[in-house]
This record gives C-alpha cells, sequence and structure tokens, in this order.
C-alpha cells in the first residue's frame, strides 16, 4: 500500500515539476525535453493504473514519435533567443495565477465526493489482448475513420508546409 | 305596415356601378361616343327600372308599404348588426325618380359639354360611380348603408371637383369639400353611434322576417324630449338629432360648413349639376327626413334645424347678390334654398321639405346646366361682367333659363313657387317654434325670397340683356395686344343638340311638376296636394302637441285662410323682387356691391386664421419638427446609435490575438462550468 | 491504494498548467507542447478511470487520442512553419492580422 502511495508522488511530482519547467524555460527545445519527462512520468503511473500497453504506447508514439517531430522543427526554425519580443496586453500575465487558482479549486471542489480507491480485481483490463479485441470489434469505426484522419493529416501536413514553386 | 320584396332594387343600385367600372377599367381605349352612350344607358337602366318599380308598386306605396331587397348580412358583431339591403318606401322612390331622372339629362349634357377633353372616360366613370354611391345612400334601409353612400358621394365629389387636377385651384378647392365634409360626417357618426346605443340597432325599420328591430320604431315607443338646452347634451334623442344633423350641415353646406359649396365651382358644370344642386346635397335632407322620428322627439334639435335653416337661406342670399361668377352666384343660391329646405323639416314639414327638393333639382339643375351652355358658347367665360346681350345669340338657352328663373323666383304656377309657398305656410304656423319665433322666422324666410328674386334677375338681365359687354371686353383686349389671339372677341353659339336637349326637358319639368304638390287650398278640394299624400307614411310629420302652451298651431278651419293670404304674401314678394331686379340691373348691370357681400362676409378667412393657420402651425411645430423629427426620429436614430456605440466598445474584444481569445474561452468555461457546480 | 481522487486530482493540476501556458507564452511552438500537456492530462483522466472502473473503452479512447494528437500535430507544425517562413517570427502577438 505505502510503496504504491509512494511511487505515486515520485511519479506525480517528477510529472508536475516538468510540466511546471515548460512554463518556466525560456528556450523552447528544453519545453519540449520538460514535456518528454512529462510524458514518461505519466507513462509510469499508466503502468500503476494497469494500461500497459496504452504506457507503452505513451513512449513509443507520443515521446517517440510526436516529440521528436517537434525537436525536428524547433531546430528547423532555428530562431536566435535575443530578438525582443514584441508583446500586446500586457495585462494576461497577471491572469495567469487567479485562473489556475479558480481553475484548481473549481476541479478539486469537484472531486472532492469521490472515495474509490481499489482497482477491480480483473488484471486483464489492460493487456494487449483485451485492447486489439474491443478495437476491432467495438470500437472499429473509430478506427477506420481515424485512418483516414491520419491520411488527411499527412496530406495537409505536405501541403502546408511546402516551399513555392515545390 | 306590410314588407315586401323587390329583388330590381339591386339592379338599380349596380347599374352606375357596372358602367363605371367598364369605363374604368377600359375606358381609356374607347371613342368619346361609345363612353358616352355607356355612361348614360347605365343611368338610363337605373332611371327606367325606378319608373317602372314605382309605376308596378305606386298603390302600395301610398299605403305606406316597404319594399325590401336584402343582399347579405355584411357585419354581425355582439348584438351589433349591418346588412347590405335595400328599402325602397314613398320617401326613396321619390329620390330615386327624380335623381335618375335628372342624372340622365345631365349626363347627356356632359357628352356634349366635356367634348375633346382628354380625360372624358374618367369623368364619366366617376359620374357613374357617384350614381351608384347616391342610389347606396338613398335606398340603404341601415344608417351603415347609408354612410356607405355618404362616404361614396363625397369622395366622387372630390373626384369630380377636383377633375382638372393639373390646376390648383382645382386641387384646393377638392380637398377643402373633402375635408369640410369630413368635419360634418364626424358628428354624423357619432349620431349613428349614439344612436346604437340607446336603441339597439341601425337599422330604420322593423323587419320580421329577418329578425331585426327598427331603431325609429324604438325612437317612437320613447317620450318625446323636452324643449330645452339641456337635452342637447343630455345623450338621448336630441343628441342624436343635433349629432346627425351636423353631418347635414356639412354635407348640404349649411351654416358653419358650407364654405366648400362655392368654391367646388372648379369642377366641370355638369358636375355642380348634378352633385352641387340636385343629388349630393339634398343628401342631408333625405336623412333628416328618414329620420323624422327622432326629430319629432328632439323638439331642440328641430328648432336648431330651423334657425339654421333660415339662417343661411339669408346669408347665402346675401352674398349671391354681390357675386359676378355666374356660377358661384347658383352656388349661393343652392345654399340657400338648401337653408329653406332645412327650415321646413325643422318645423316639422318634412314633406314641403322633401317636395321643396324634388322642384329644386329640376330647376336648379336647369340653371347650371343653362350657366354651362352659356359658358361653352362663350368660349369658356364665367364672369358675367364680360356677357350680357346673349339672347341674341342663345335663344334656347336663353328661353329655358327663363323658365328656370321664374320657377326659383317663385312666380306664381312655377314649380318653385308650389314648394316655396308651402314651406312659408307651414314656417308661419309651426307647432314646434315658440309663437313669436315662428312669425319671425317666416319674415326671414320672405325677405330671402325677395332677394332670391332680386339676384337671379340680375343674373339674368346681365347674362342675356343689355349691352354686348364681351364686344367691349374682346377690343379692349385686342387693341391693347394684337399678338395675342383673344377668345373674348369670338361671337358666341348656342350649344349643340346633345346639350340644349336637356335644357328643354329640364324647363319642363321646372315649370310641370310644382303642379304634383299643388296644395288642397287652391284645388278647393278637388285633388287632393298628391305628393304630400305620397310621402305622408314615410315622414313622421311634427303634431300640434309639439309644444304645451307655446302652440304657433291654428286651428284648421282658419288654416286655408292664413294660406291664402300667405300664399298672395308671397306672390307680391316674387313679383316686386323681380320687378326690382330688372329695372335697377337693367339700368346699371355694373353695380357694385358693398364689399362686403362681395367678399362673402369673410368667413373664408375667418376660418383660415382661426382654424386652418393654427392647425398648421400646431402641426408644423408641434407634430412635425418636435413629435415626428426630435422624438420618433431620435428613438429611431438613437437606437442606431445605441447598436453602433455597442459595437464600437465591443470591437476592441476581438484584438486578432489568440492568446486572449483562449483566456477569455477558458475562463467562460469555468463560468460556466462554476455555475452548475455551485448548483 | 492509491484512490481515484488523487489520480484525478493530478490530472487536474496538469491540465491547470497547461491552459494557463497557453496563453502565458509567446512562442508558438510552446503554445503547441501546452496543449499536448492538456491533451496528455486528459489522457491520465480517462485511464485512470478505466482503470478503476474495469472498462476497457477508457483506454482505447486514450488511444484514439493519441492518433489525433499526432495529426494534430503534423498539421499545426505545418501551419506554423508556413507561417514562420511569411514573418520570420514566432511571436503570436506579431499574428493578429485579424482584428478589428
Amino acid at each position: 500500500m505505502q510503496a504504491e502511495k509512494a511511487l505515486f508522488i515520485v511519479f506525480a511530482v517528477i510529472a508536475v515539476a516538468s510540466a511546471l519547467n515548460i512554463l518556466l524555460q525560456r528556450n523552447p527545445l528544453y519545453s519540449a525535453l520538460s514535456l518528454i519527462g512529462t510524458l514518461l512520468a505519466l507513462s509510469a503511473l499508466y503502468v500503476m493504473l494497469r494500461g500497459q500497453f496504452i504506457a507503452a504506447l505513451q513512449i513509443v508514439v507520443y515521446a517517440g514519435a510526436i516529440m521528436v517531430l517537434f525537436v525536428f522543427v524547433i531546430m528547423l526554425l532555428n530562431q536566435p533567443k535575443d530578438q525582443p519580443q514584441i508583446e500586446k496586453q500586457k495585462g494576461l500575465r497577471y491572469l495567469a495565477i487567479p485562473l489556475a487558482g479558480l481553475m484548481i479549486a473549481e476541479m478539486f471542489y469537484v472531486l472532492r465526493p469521490i472515495h474509490l480507491s481499489t482497482l477491480p480485481a480483473d488484471q486483464s483490463v489492460g493487456t494487449t489482448w483485451s485492447i486489439g479485441t474491443a478495437l476491432f470489434t467495438d470500437y472499429l469505426l473509430p478506427f477506420e475513420v481515424t485512418s483516414v484522419l491520419i491520411l488527411m493529416a499527412v496530406v495537409g501536413a505536405m501541403v502546408l508546409a511546402r516551399r513555392e514553386g515545390d | 305596415m306590410e314588407f315586401h320584396n323587390e329583388p330590381l332594387l339591386a339592379f338599380i343600385v349596380l347599374a352606375p356601378l357596372v358602367g363605371a367600372a367598364i369605363l374604368g377599367l377600359i375606358g381609356k381605349n374607347l371613342g368619346e361616343r361609345l363612353i358616352g352612350v355607356i355612361a348614360c344607358s347605365t343611368v338610363a337602366v337605373s332611371a327606367l327600372l325606378s319608373i317602372y318599380v314605382f309605376i308596378n308598386h305606386r298603390v302600395q306605396l301610398e299605403q305606406g308599404h316597404k319594399f325590401y331587397n336584402y343582399l347579405f348580412t355584411w357585419i354581425r358583431v355582439g348584438s351589433f348588426r349591418a346588412d347590405t339591403s335595400l328599402l325602397l318606401d314613398s320617401l326613396s322612390a321619390i329620390y330615386i325618380l327624380f335623381i335618375t331622372f335628372v342624372a340622365f339629362w345631365i349626363h347627356v349634357f356632359a357628352t356634349g359639354y366635356m367634348r375633346g377633353d382628354p380625360g372624358y372616360w374618367r369623368f364619366f366613370a366617376y359620374m357613374n360611380l357617384f350614381m351608384f354611391s347616391m342610389l347606396t345612400l338613398v335606398l340603404g334601409d341601415n344608417f351603415l348603408m347609408m354612410f356607405v353612400g355618404w362616404e361614396g358621394v363625397g369622395l366622387c365629389s372630390y373626384l369630380l371637383i377636383g377633375y382638372y387636377f393639373t390646376k390648383d385651384f382645382a386641387n384646393d378647392a377638392a380637398k377643402k369639400a373633402f375635408i369640410v365634409n369630413r368635419i360634418g360626417d364626424f358628428g354624423f357618426v357619432l349620431g349613428v353611434m349614439l344612436l346604437f346605443l340607446q336603441a339597439g340597432s341601425i337599422f330604420y325599420f322593423d323587419d320580421p322576417a329577418r329578425g331585426i328591430h327598427g331603431a325609429f320604431n324604438w325612437v317612437l315607443s320613447q317620450h318625446a324630449d323636452p324643449l330645452n338646452m339641456s337635452a342637447i347634451f343630455s345623450g338621448g334623442i336630441t343628441t342624436i338629432g343635433v349629432l346627425l344633423f351636423v353631418g347635414a350641415t356639412g354635407k348640404s353646406a349649411q351654416l358653419p360648413l358650407y364654405v366648400w359649396l362655392p368654391d367646388a365651382m372648379a369642377g366641370p358644370t355638369p358636375v355642380s349639376a348634378l352633385i352641387h344642386a340636385a343629388t349630393m346635397v339634398t343628401a342631408g335632407v333625405y336623412m333628416v327626413a328618414r329620420a323624422s322620428s327622432i326629430y319629432t322627439h328632439a323638439p331642440a334639435a328641430m328648432v336648431i334645424i330651423a334657425f339654421i335653416g333660415a339662417a343661411t337661406a339669408l346669408f347665402a342670399a346675401t352674398i349671391g347678390l354681390a357675386q359676378w361668377d355666374i356660377k358661384k352666384v347658383l352656388a349661393y343660391s343652392t345654399i340657400s334654398q338648401l337653408g329653406y329646405m332645412f327650415l321646413a323639416c325643422g318645423v316639422g314639414a318634412f314633406g314641403a321639405g322633401i317636395f321643396h327638393v324634388f322642384t329644386h333639382a329640376f330647376f336648379k339643375a336647369l340653371l347650371f346646366l343653362g350657366a354651362g351652355s352659356v359658358i361653352i358658347g362663350m368660349h369658356h367665360e364665367q364672369d358675367m361682367r364680360r356677357m350680357g346681350g346673349l339672347k341674341k345669340y342663345m335663344r334656347v338657352t336663353c328661353l329655358t333659363m327663363l323658365a328656370g328663373w321664374l320657377a326659383i323666383s317663385g312666380f306664381p304656377l312655377f314649380s318653385g313657387f308650389f314648394s316655396k309657398d308651402e314651406i312659408l305656410f307651414r314656417t308661419f304656423t309651426s307647432p314646434v317654434l315658440p309663437a313669436p319665433w315662428s312669425k319671425i322666422l317666416w319674415f326671414v324666410a320672405a325677405v330671402t325670397a325677395l332677394l332670391t328674386a332680386i339676384y337671379m334677375t340680375r343674373l339674368i338681365v346681365l347674362t342675356f340683356w343689355g349691352g354686348e359687354r364681351f364686344k367691349e371686353a374682346g377690343a379692349a383686349h385686342s387693341s391693347g395686344h394684337p399678338a395675342e389671339g383673344d377668345a373674348h372677341s369670338v361671337t358666341p353659339h348656342e350649344s349643340p343638340a346633345a346639350m340644349v336637349l336637356p335644357l328643354v326637358v329640364l324647363a319642363a319639368g321646372a315649370v310641370l311638376v310644382g303642379f304634383l304638390g299643388i296644395p288642397d287650398v287652391l284645388s278647393f278640394g278637388k285633388t287632393s296636394n298628391y305628393f304630400e299624400h305620397l310621402i305622408a307614411p314615410s315622414v313622421h310629420e311634427a303634431s300640434g302637441h309639439m309644444n304645451e302652451g307655446h302652440s304657433g298651431g291654428i286651428e284648421l278651419e282658419d288654416q286655408h285662410g292664413v294660406e291664402l293670404s300667405l300664399m298672395l304674401t308671397s306672390t307680391v314678394v316674387a313679383l316686386v323682387g323681380l320687378g326690382l331686379g330688372w329695372f335697377w340691373f337693367k339700368r346699371n348691370p355694373l353695380w357694385k356691391p358693398p364689399r362686403l357681400l362681395e367678399d362673402k362676409y369673410y368667413v373664408d378667412e375667418l376660418y383660415d386664421g382661426t382654424v386652418v393657420q393654427p392647425i398648421k402651425a400646431g402641426s408644423t411645430n408641434v407634430l412635425w419638427k418636435f413629435i415626428d423629427v426630435r422624438i420618433i426620429d431620435g428613438a429611431v436614430n438613437g437606437a442606431g446609435q445605441i447598436a453602433s456605440l455597442f459595437g464600437t466598445s465591443l470591437r476592441y474584444v476581438q484584438s486578432g490575438l489568440a492568446r486572449s481569445y483562449v483566456a477569455v474561452l477558458v475562463l467562460g468555461a469555468l463560468l460556466i462550468i462554476g455555475y452548475f457546480v455551485i448548483r | 491504494m492509491v484512490p481515484l481522487s488523487w489520480y484525478l486530482g493530478l490530472s487536474a493540476l496538469l491540465f491547470t498548467i497547461g491552459a494557463v501556458g497557453v496563453f502565458i507564452k509567446r512562442n508558438a511552438i510552446t503554445i503547441f507542447l501546452c496543449i499536448e500537456l492538456m491533451l496528455n492530462a486528459v489522457n491520465l483522466s480517462f485511464v485512470s478511470l478505466s482503470g478503476f472502473f474495469g472498462d476497457v473503452g477508457g483506454q482505447l479512447f486514450v488511444f484514439i487520442v493519441m492518433t489525433v494528437a499526432a495529426a494534430e500535430a503534423a498539421v499545426g507544425l505545418a501551419i506554423i512553419i508556413s507561417i514562420f517562413r511569411n514573418r520570420e517570427s514566432l511571436n503570436v502577438d506579431e499574428v493578429d492580422s485579424l482584428k478589428l
């Protein structure tokens, strides 16, 4: 019991700290790396929640492909750091803390009555086998539609990112 | 009282409407000849049907039977009911007979008079429409039908007065006529509404077949109102009578709403003959006679009518003496004669009043048409100062005008003599008025008769006798302006047959119709007064018990003596007037009348200053500049300005910055979710 | 055992951080990263609920979300690249041509 809670706290802290780091870094490259950190922490939490397949998927797809794409683009758009940054509506900066506070307060208020604390006995939820079965039977339509979506994204990305005359 | 059905009545009313529709829709493309034929034939159809119906039912009408023609129920709301249905009794029978007959000849005259005018079709379409409205007014069997016809003739009057719509003064005259009529109509409508309130119905008489009760039946079941001032304002029968009479003063040009009639002479002369002499202006008298049972129960109203009638008669006669335009003289003469008719109704002699309407239709239409003939013959000259000596050039017109002149002046044995005399006699012996007043009003009426003879003689003498002043006017013009083509210097000529024939027919009528109403006294008991006899069942004459203790009524045996002596007096008056006029105006035709009379007592100017200008000023400064511009436009513009103000201030929300959009989005989502969370 | 509310609370926290980041940062790519963070927070929510209720549908939904996030990242980065080519700057405050 205690081990589980300790593990949770460790990974939660890592996740939150990395998330905050995204905001605190000026260099977008460092922000991207912080996000990767968050993703890894979350992946660990997924394992604790019997979402093994999803955890693996998170690392392989999210952290391994999407974030790599982000890093590539950041490095492609090689921005010098010391340009004077134009900021309009400076007042928004001061809105951050109150808004954050309000959001957290509201969400925690909603979460108070939830007292569930034990995972159910069935351990087969997050396995590859169960996800695969569900994917190809109950959730076949979203699966197919998602593949079309990816096709559209590929085409769209190619069209949007090419230079004139390509 | 028995009720019968007479389906031909609808055709009498609708024939002119068909004519108006045809001419209005396709008249533009038809030739003048065809237009004239259509217009006259529809009126002829009405006339022939009227004659046929009358002959068919003559005996029953004399006995007081009524004939209905029910078309459909127009309005039925709660206890209020109004039908489109027609009623023929002796009163409406008399009216449709002379209306259609006189109108037919006027239409024939107009086919000649209006020849060459580009709006020929429009003229006759309006004239037929007018006939439809007038017949509706007369034949309707309830006050709403009468009002429909009432308004319809007002509309056609406006259209026809303003026929020469390119002339400003014609348009102004048309507007004046309509507006002044409207003022009277306001009183009329109030009267009808009050009648409905009191009697529960606006139908004239009961009709058991349709289950309706008549307003007059209710009135007859009531006690008569007393003769005092408070009765006028009490909301009872007297008030109804006074309000209805207000409408009559507008439509029939009595004091104070007569001012439109002289200006209405701006319309073509056949219009003046038909509408403003023979038919529309007599609608008021018809209404008063129809509502005779109301009036005999409202002595205060009758006194008012009698006084206004007599005053108007005298007033208008004095003005007519001073006018130079031939049509204006006849216009004021009409107002004066209408005064006589109302005087008759006011003293309780409704039959005599209607008889004068009947004879007046003939001789006044004759006089107007004759004036029209003169005007055409003089190439559209209307000022009598530039006429004179026309008897040599326009023989037939002159002869027929002489017939009309003698009739209106009350020369013995012509029609006007009988009708006017009847009125004078009944005024003198009226049981309605308190004793000295009946004699006073008789005196006023006699003086008016004198003035009538004088000014009509003036008209005849200036037009047909004396030096040929048009030649001098022509010479003066052509010597002064040799380059101008001058209409006045052309020789006057007699009018074509289409115009002369109606003159002859109407002249015959002016002479002969009087014999329909020979009073008993003259016929020495052999034939009673047919006209009185015919109309008696339809009008409720004043009885001798109107005025306890104040009766001017005299015992029957004395009546013959009084009547004969009064007849003699009016003969003398007429002859004196004729003689005076003849010798005075023969000698100095261009006698200058007093300024006051020539300028019509400045009544128009008075109305302009006290009513018209304040209303115009009020409308301009208060209603227009303040309420319309500031308040209403301000509100509308203000709404627009507020909207644009909102827009200008809300514009800043759309800054184009994604960041602020997101912030607002998040904030909004939080608030909405927060609302549900809290609940 | 770790209660469900802890997991959901963590998810809320991460989501808040992501949301605040979207309108704090001016660099377009950083904003995009924060959006990805928000998506992940929601993923955590799904997985935790799926685990506690034994329903595989939650995890399947995460599967779909990840796919969509990939597609969206691809297209979004393509747009950012083309904007960068036009303006030489990744500052979103400079992209305000749609203001009134």
